[in-house]
């Protein structure tokens, strides 16, 4: 044991048993940041703060909310909406982070498209970040369950149908997963142990890797430059602080980061207080209904991409039926992302606007999500149908075909 | 030296084995756990008298927590011997109400005569065959059995057997 004496004050108390001097020296103060980013990098500090409320007004909201078909809806909207004091503030900010959260996931991924910070040495930060991103969707999706509204009730009908689509074992799965031959109580209780328990067993521990998988490849920056930053943290350690090329996490980064906080939360509130309605399906204030399908079905914004992906393939190609097509698309929209270092093969890392190519492919990719958000949300007739059908082709092209084309291209040109 | 190198691999081998057997059990255990419950297996028969239905009429009943529609066909619609459940020689249509597509419930246009699926535009015609759309196969049939003008649901009787077979 080491020799412990008398403490001259709490720090020290606790520097002697818990060596508190020396962790904040690894996770803060001797965690090296370039200097050189912009604010698009403190996207992973504002998710952390966003998640952080979500956690915080769960445990408040799960203190009301009962996971009993019977109950749920008068639970969520009666009991905390009209009953608990502030019960309406935490269900909004609850509601309202969820879906900001995923406009924030959404810039963070594309910062990381558009400076290459999925590159070789960054892989493991880019897969993390992408499971975090699925585990995130289940979250979102098992927690709009609950209030088994008519919507809440709809998507756990269309969803957990998909697996149906699975080859030989689809009907039972979906029997299973549901606990029931269609979804009701059991599914409920099941969705609800995934979303106040499991899950959030599960994100927390995916941030804490995220985290992890950073500290040795370091942080991208804005010229994605190759930096020693043993070096340029000796240089800063050493007084050069001007021409040292980085600085600590804390106090230098943070103070910056929490500026941008500060600003975001003051966005986030003025949602919660005036705008909450965009993160509130009204068709989820009618009861579920088994026996009645709302006229026209689709799902949170962030998801209207993939599920137009899904829906894209709307008629029959060569004796494929169009269901299994868009099953297919569907599956590869949720993995491919995953790929992206492995289908960039270009080794230079460089942000998109050193990549003329890959710059337009870039932003090529952006507008499509967008047009595909867009049309996901529109019914699926007529033109609709049809610019959602190229546009998921466009989408599988671009990240199947297009790119390993590109990078190919480019290391072709740089040799 | 070498024995207590077997002895440690053997320790290895053992506990793997052990593991690993009581890895297996646990996990069927689990998912017996995620397996419906016997009160929701056994909530599975519904008993429906069509003595009553006129030609063309369409009833909606709820077995196993989905609809079933039962459609009475009348003179102008084609009989399908492959799909309709002939009771009392009449011809009907005993389908479940969601969409082979994504699971919606389609709604039963009487002057088209088609059942038309909200979500993605799915069609079935009066004998639920699948005629335009995503949905990738006709409306499934619900296991039955025909006891006098009586339909049972959830059992599988000869007439349903039958017609599994020949599909
Ligand atoms: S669920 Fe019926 S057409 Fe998609």
């Amino acid at each position: 044991m080491a020799h412990i004496r008398k403490a001259n004050g709490l720090i020290d108390w606790l520097d002697q048993r818990l060596a508190v001097h020396k962790l904040f020296d690894v996770l803060m103060v001797k965690y090296w940041i370039p200097k050189q980013i912009n604010f698009l990098w403190a996207m992973g500090v504002i998710l952390t703060t966003l998640f952080a409320v979500l956690f915080v007004t769960g445990l408040l909201l799960v203190m009301y909310y009962k996971p009993d078909t019977a109950l749920a809806f008068d639970s969520v909207n009666k009991t905390i909406m009209q009953e608990v004091d502030y019960g309406w503030l935490w269900r909004h900010m609850h509601g309202v982070a969820a879906s900001v959260i995923f406009l924030i996931i959404y810039i963070h991924m594309f910062t990381g498209i558009y400076y290459g910070s999925y590159k070789r040495g960054r892989e493991m930060i880019w897969v993390s970040g992408m499971l975090l991103f699925v585990v995130f969707s289940a979250e979102a999706f098992s927690g709009y369950m609950l209030p088994w509204g008519q919507m809440s009730y709809w998507a756990a009908q269309v969803i957990t149908n998909l697996f149906g689509g699975i080859p030989f074992i689809g009907p039972e799965l979906v029997i299973w997963i549901r606990g029931d031959y269609a979804v009701s109580d059991p599914t409920l209780t099941r969705f609800f142990m995934l979303h106040v328990c499991l899950l959030p067993i599960v994100i927390i521990s995916i941030i804490a890797f995220h985290f992890y998988s950073l500290r040795i490849p370091h942080v991208n920056n804005e010229i994605s430059e190759e930096l020693d930053f043993d070096l340029e943290a000796e240089k800063y350690m050493a007084g050069d602080t001007r021409n040292s090329k980085v600085i600590p996490f804390w106090p230098g980064f943070l103070s910056k980061d929490f500026m941008y906080i500060c600003l975001f939360m003051i966005f986030f509130f003025y949602l919660v207080c005036f705008k909450f309605e965009f993160a509130m399906d009204p068709i989820n204030f009618d009861p579920a209904d088994a026996l009645k399908t709302p006229p026209h079905i689709y799902p949170e914004w962030y998801f209207l991409w993939s599920y137009e992906v899904l829906r894209g393939f709307f008629f029959d190609i060569g004796g494929i039926k169009a269901f299994n097509i868009g099953l297919a698309a569907f599956g590869i929209a949720q993995v491919i992302f995953f790929l992206l270092p492995w289908l960039d093969r270009s080794e230079v890392v460089k942000p998109a606007h050193e990549r003329p190519l890959f710059f337009i492919w870039f932003w090529i990719l952006l507008i499509d999500m967008i047009v595909l958000t867009i049309y996901g949300k529109l019914p699926p007739t007529g033109v609709n149908a049809w610019v959602g059908f190229y546009a998921s082709i466009v989408f599988l092209l671009l990240l199947l075909v297009i790119l390993p084309i590109i990078t190919i291209m480019e290391r072709k040109g740089a040799k | 030296m070498a024995t207590s190198e077997s002895r440690r691999s053997f320790m290895g081998v053992a506990f793997g084995t052990v593991a690993a057997v009581g890895g297996v059990f646990s996990l069927v255990a689990m998912k017996k756990t995620w397996d419906p419950l016997p009160s929701v297996k056994a909530a599975g028969f519904t008993t429906v008298d069509l003595s009553g239905m006129q030609a063309g009429e369409l009833r909606t009943i709820e077995w196993r927590k989905k609809p079933i529609f039962i459609l009475k066909k009348d003179a102008s619609m084609a009989k399908d011997p492959k799909r309709d459940v002939v009771v009392d020689n009449a011809a009907y249509t005993v389908v479940i109400g969601l969409c082979t597509h994504l699971g919606c419930i389609p709604a039963y246009h009487p002057s088209e005569q088609i059942f038309k699926c909200a979500c993605h535009g799915g069609e079935f015609d009066t004998s639920g065959k699948n005629i335009f759309g995503p949905p990738p196969r006709p409306l499934d049939i619900p296991p039955f059995k025909i006891e006098g003008t009586k339909l049972v649901l959830g059992e599988e009787g000869p007439e349903y057997k039958k017609m599994t077979k020949e599909a």
